[in-house]
């Protein structure tokens, strides 16, 4: 009987190796392991054998049985696991075609430097401050310091509608209606955006419309040497760590002393480039100390508190940063220059 | 004003080079906009004499010259210009030589004959054309017979000179002129000033036996002088002079003339010269014109005046516009012998009237504009007559006749050593301070730490201690000023929460795939009203135009953002990018009154256009084109993102400009703050667009409006059971009033109703259309069950019978 159970488990081992297909393997097994099996038959004649041998055939028919069984779950593994490969292989796709786009726009790159700079100050302790772009002449002009005929006005060609009333020519009127609303107590300190117009032909260089952004803190003993600091803070976060500033004297009639800030050419690092037109210097900014009629007129005793101003454009500040050409790219809106701004 | 460097040196020692004075200059307060080389590149040009001149024998217009250039021979040149003579002192380019441009000169023959070199004309050498005196306009320059011939030429005619162009800011017009640049130089390098000299002999007549003058318009014109020259010869001018004329930017004309320019650029004092024989009178009178007077200028132009004009008459007629030009008839001219001078102090404000009503500037009038040295009048009289009187050959008739006082006192401000420091940040010694007014040439007195300043009248900007701490400061070196931190009430900054909401609403909308877009506010008349979501605003609507626009184009402003956003849109699409979604936020201007009296009222407005493919993936086979319901789901996710979204609504309406079928106004509660729709196919057409959509909301409203706070919702513990409805309505009915309708009946077990499906195709009936929606009922506290569902969705489609005759779709 050991020989023929011999004889069947070597029949199926070999079976369950040539098999390709897991129903083959379903048959083999109904075959050899089912009740009407072979070796179900060969167990039914235990009967004739003695006491002694019949545990030892009945542990060997169960070690075919195992055997059997192993060998049939190895191979359904092995068939499953190529069927798998085999379904997978089919479904491979080739990663290096497009993904599906996400569409997304971005800011426009005015905004973006606004925005930068805006947050700057903001972290510094300083809050936005806002004001209409349709003014009077005496937030525009007067309280500026700029009485009507003075000759300072001509560097501002305005957009009057009415005698008295403006395209606001710079975002300086936001400072005086803001001082307005401290009644003479300080601190102020403020950053105002905005859109400005004047009476320019719009060139390369030149736009009717333009954007400025300007500071103001109104404090005691606020002094220039705090502009220098406050500047230069600016100036190297807006401009890289390495970047040295520059203070010259200037005029604007709503700050006394006056100047104007360059930095250190962020192109040639000082050396003279066509950028900073060989003067290793690059203008940015105006600045100065409040004008103590301006103070005064906003209520503030000009004995007691001084300030700062400071103001610049946006545009040119993004002309500078990106290499920008023309102005009037940022008013046209072509598509493949808003585009460029996407990490800006 | 463009600043000679050697002429310069006369004033004040420079041992430096011209760049580091610009450079010094600069960094003391006056930009120096440019130095500029008047060699423009010349090498190998030296003084010639031509000792021969004969005519070409092949060429008409050519001359053949015997030219000593210091050589052991004469050498020969071949010559076009018609004014070339024997006897001349030329400018001779040798050969070997180089002119501007890099024009290097070689030996030549020209119609058979040798050239060896060119004897050159003042534009060859690179002055500009239009400042070549006109006696040589057209051939070679003619050097004084004295010049050395060999020698270097461009000494002779100052081309190794170098021009400092300074952008004055309008404080400070005293450096409007020669001595005042030289008292700015002299301060900043500490150095030693020379005025200069000012000899005067006189005839023994005296000038008031000729003349007479009087002013009746005192406050415009508050000193006039008048002094007379007899006995000139008018001629050219010394080439020293016309040297620093071209330098400056002046053409040459004649001694007289030249010397009025000369003493302008040196003492900053307009002067002007009247041809006395031919004035017309022996008194001068000062006073307005009178409306519709006229006067012939000296160019030759009739000119209308009016009441706000200030005019030089000689008792009966205008013979000058005073400050801006003078008349035609007393003009100097080649036979005139006596000169009338004037030298007087004009109101700038005066003289801006009428420089702008004439279109006349001229370097007089820009001065007067901005201001001239009331004290230096009289003298710059006695400077150019002294000077005519030295080269024009003139006798000058004694004293000075005028009208008004000659001179004003100075003023004075104070400021103190502290009040200096404390603005500035430094620790400035009395002793530095007193070294930084002797400097400056500003008399003053200390006492303690109080310095009481007399301000020169070359100096009006200064008049408070602030302008004294700028000074101070600005010769100190602002580059010694030390840097510090701000020292104030530490109080945190941020954004105020509506511009916080803006900033969300722009980073949503980029998110959402649009472009910001920032355009004009100006604008047409047409185009500035030519949108609105307000349907009665759109026929009353007032237009805010500026009174003197540059062009009809950017005449007015805009009440509406959407016609800068379509023409954003055409020009994309004029350069085939036809796929465009843009979005802009900026202000708006309202105004109900003819012309303004108060400011218009400004609104902030977010607007966008979208045309084209919104979703494109090629390979994957999808195109998605941009319609109505792209715009309105991004608009829908942006209240959602506001917190606004259950409150607004879209309900159809017709609009100037857009779609009629395919327009809707945007409601937050029951007020419209918004438009949503297709621009209307006629306008399309007009201005050559494809299908474009656009919206327009007003923005303060959307995020000024007060939001719930999220409550959290605790996550539903019992099933929801869903019941999905397909309805046959009339086609027409807005699939909005079916669910609000639902809203209503469902009752408060109504979770959700969402619609899914849509159809009016085949097996319809005509006029008829199929909505499906899918239906929520929820109950937080427990199960519900069939029954509550099948009452509640019953009563939903008993109440849609009823309001709309809707029946379910079989
Ligand atoms: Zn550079």
């Amino acid at each position: 009987m050991q020989d023929r159970l011999q004889a069947l488990k070597e029949e199926a081992l070999l079976k369950i190796q040539q098999a390709n297909e897991l129903k083959e393997l379903q048959e083999i097994k109904v075959s050899y392991l089912g009740k009407k099996g072979p070796i179900t038959e060969v167990l039914k004649g235990m009967g004739k054998l003695s006491p002694e041998e019949r545990p030892v055939i009945g542990a060997y028919a169960n070690e075919v049985r195992d055997a059997i069984t192993a060998a049939l779950d190895a191979k359904i593994r092995q068939l499953e696991q190529a069927a798998i490969e085999e379904k997978l292989n089919k479904e491979a796709i080739d990663v290096t075609l497009p993904g599906r786009p996400v569409r997304k726009g971005n800011s426009h790159p005015l905004t973006a430097v606004i925005e930068e700079i805006e947050d700057l100050f903001l972290t510094m302790g300083f809050t936005v401050a806002e004001g209409p772009e349709v003014e009077t002449d005496y937030y525009n002009f007067e309280a500026l310091n700029l009485p009507k005929g003075h000759p300072a006005r001509d560097m501002q060609d305005s957009f009057f509608i009415t005698e008295d009333i403006l395209l606001r020519t710079q975002t300086s009127p936001v400072q005086a209606r803001t001082m307005e609303k401290h009644h003479g107590r300080g601190p102020v300190k403020i950053i105002s955006p905005g859109k400005v117009y004047r009476r320019d032909d719009d060139d390369a260089t030149h736009s009717h419309q333009f954007m400025q952004i300007e500071g103001l803190v109104v404090d005691e003993n606020v002094r220039l040497s705090d502009l220098k600091g406050v500047l230069e803070t600016f100036a190297k976060k807006m401009f890289g760590e390495d970047r040295k500033i520059r203070l010259r004297p200037s005029f604007f009639p709503f700050t006394e002393p006056s100047v104007e800030m360059d930095i250190s050419c962020f192109k040639c690092g000082g050396k003279g480039c066509s950028i900073c037109k060989h003067t290793g210097w690059i203008e940015i900014l105006g600045a100065g100390m409040v004008h103590p009629n301006v103070l005064e007129m906003a209520g503030f005793d000009s004995k007691k508190y001084t300030g700062f101003a400071f103001g610049m454009g946006p545009e040119r500040i993004a002309m500078l940063k990106y290499g920008i050409d023309d102005i009037r790219h940022f008013y046209t809106n072509d598509l493949r220059f808003l585009k460029q701004f996407k990490k800006a | 004003m463009l600043v000679s460097y050697n002429w310069l040196k006369e004033y004040v020692n420079i041992d430096i080079t011209a760049a580091e004075l610009g450079e010094k200059i600069t960094k003391s307060g006056i930009e120096v906009e440019i130095v500029e080389s008047l060699n423009k590149g010349i090498t190998g040009v030296i003084v010639g004499h031509v000792l021969e001149c004969v005519q070409h024998p092949n060429a008409d217009k050519l001359r053949v010259c015997k030219v000593d250039i210091g050589a052991e021979e004469p050498v020969q040149i071949v010559c076009g210009a018609p004014n070339v003579a024997a006897g001349q002192k030329v400018p001779v380019a040798q050969v070997g030589a180089v002119l501007p441009g890099n024009f290097k000169i070689k030996k030549a023959k020209l119609r058979g004959e040798a050239s060896h070199g060119m004897i050159c004309s003042l534009t060859e050498l690179g002055v500009d054309t239009k400042l070549v005196p006109k006696e040589y306009s057209a051939g070679i320059f003619v050097m004084p017979s004295d010049a050395q011939v060999g020698s270097d030429a461009l000494s002779y005619l100052n081309l190794d000179d170098y021009v400092l162009e300074l952008g004055l800011t309008p404080n400070r017009a005293d450096c409007l002129n020669m001595i005042g640049v030289a008292y700015e130089v002299a301060a900043i390098l500490n150095e030693e000033l020379r005025l200069p000299e000012v000899p005067l002999e006189h005839t023994g007549e005296k000038a008031s036996d000729y003349i007479s003058v009087k002013v009746d318009a005192t406050e415009d014109n508050p000193y006039y002088g008048a002094m007379l020259i007899k006995n000139v010869s008018i001629g050219p001018s010394p080439l020293w002079m016309q040297n620093r004329l071209i330098a400056a930017g002046i053409r040459p004309i004649n001694n007289v003339v030249d010397i009025t320019n000369y003493v302008l650029l040196e003492y900053g004092q307009p002067l002007h010269a009247f041809d006395y024989d031919r004035f017309g009178s022996r008194e001068v009178v000062v006073r307005r014109a009178k409306d519709g007077e006229e006067i012939v200028t000296l160019d030759d132009t009739e000119r209308k005046l009016n009441s706000s004009h200030l005019v030089i008459t000689n008792g009966e007629v205008p013979v000058a516009v005073a400050g801006v030009m003078g008349g035609a008839t007393s003009e100097v001219q080649e036979d005139t012998t006596t000169v009338l001078l004037e030298a007087a102090y004009f109101e700038g404000q005066r003289v801006r009237a009428a420089s702008k009503d004439l279109g006349l500037r001229s370097e007089a009038s820009a001065r007067y504009e901005k201001g001239i040295d009331r004290n230096r009048v009289y003298e710059a009289a006695r400077r150019a007559a002294s000077l005519m009187a030295q080269y024009a050959g003139g006798e000058v008739a004694e004293g000075i006749v005028e009208d008004g006082e000659r001179s004003v006192s100075e003023g004075t401000a104070e400021v103190t050593r502290t009040r200096i420091n404390s603005l500035l940040g430094t620790a400035i010694e009395n002793e530095q301070i007193s070294e930084i007014f002797t400097r400056l040439r500003f008399p003053f007195e200390v006492q303690g730490e109080t310095f009481k300043v007399t301000v020169p009248a070359r100096r009006p900007d200064i008049t408070i201690d602030a302008d004294l701490v700028e000074e101070v400061g600005r010769i100190y070196g602002y580059d010694r000023i030390p840097t510090t931190y701000l020292v104030t009430e530490s109080r945190p900054g941020g954004l105020s929460p509506y511009q916080a909401a803006r900033r969300k609403v722009m980073r949503y909308l980029e998110g959402a795939g649009l472009y910001q877009a920032v355009t004009y506010a100006l604008t047409t008349p047409e185009k500035a009203t030519s949108f609105s979501f307000v349907k009665e605003q759109q026929e009353n609507i007032q237009t805010i135009s500026v009174s003197h626009p540059m062009s009809e184009e950017r005449s007015t402003l805009r009440s509406t953002l959407i016609p800068q956003l379509l023409e954003v849109v055409r020009h994309n699409h004029h350069r085939s990018l036809d796929d465009v979604g843009v979005f802009e936020i900026s202000s708006v201007f309202f105004t109900i009154e003819q012309p303004i009296s108060v400011l218009p009222e400004e609104k902030t407005y977010l607007s966008g256009a979208l045309t084209g493919l919104w979703n494109i993936h090629p390979w994957q086979g999808e195109k998605k084109r941009t319609d109505f319901f792209v715009v309105k789901g991004i608009l829908e996710g942006l209240f959602e993102e506001l917190g606004l979204r259950s409150r607004i609504s879209f309900e159809s309406e017709s609009l100037k400009g857009m779609h009629p079928g395919r327009t809707a106004v945007i409601k937050l509660d029951s007020i419209t703050i918004g438009l949503i729709g297709q621009i209307h196919p006629g306008t399309q057409k007009e201005w050559d667009l494809n299908e474009t959509y656009v919206f327009e909301m007003d923005l303060d409203q959307l995020i000024q409006t007060i939001v719930e706070p999220t409550v959290y919702q605790t996550l539903p513990r019992f099933p929801s059971i869903t019941r999905d409805i397909a309805l046959v309505v009339d086609k027409n009915l807005p699939a909005g009033d079916l669910n609000t309708v639902i809203h209503e009946a469902g009752g408060a077990l109504l979770k959700e109703s969402s619609l899914f499906d849509l159809y009016e195709g085949e097996h319809m009936e005509e006029g008829k259309k199929s909505l499906a929606f899918s239906l929520k009922y929820f109950d937080p506290e427990r199960t519900l069950t069939d029954e509550e569902v099948t009452k509640a969705h019953e009563n939903i489609l008993r109440n849609l019978e009823e309001r709309f005759g809707a029946e379910l779709r079989k």
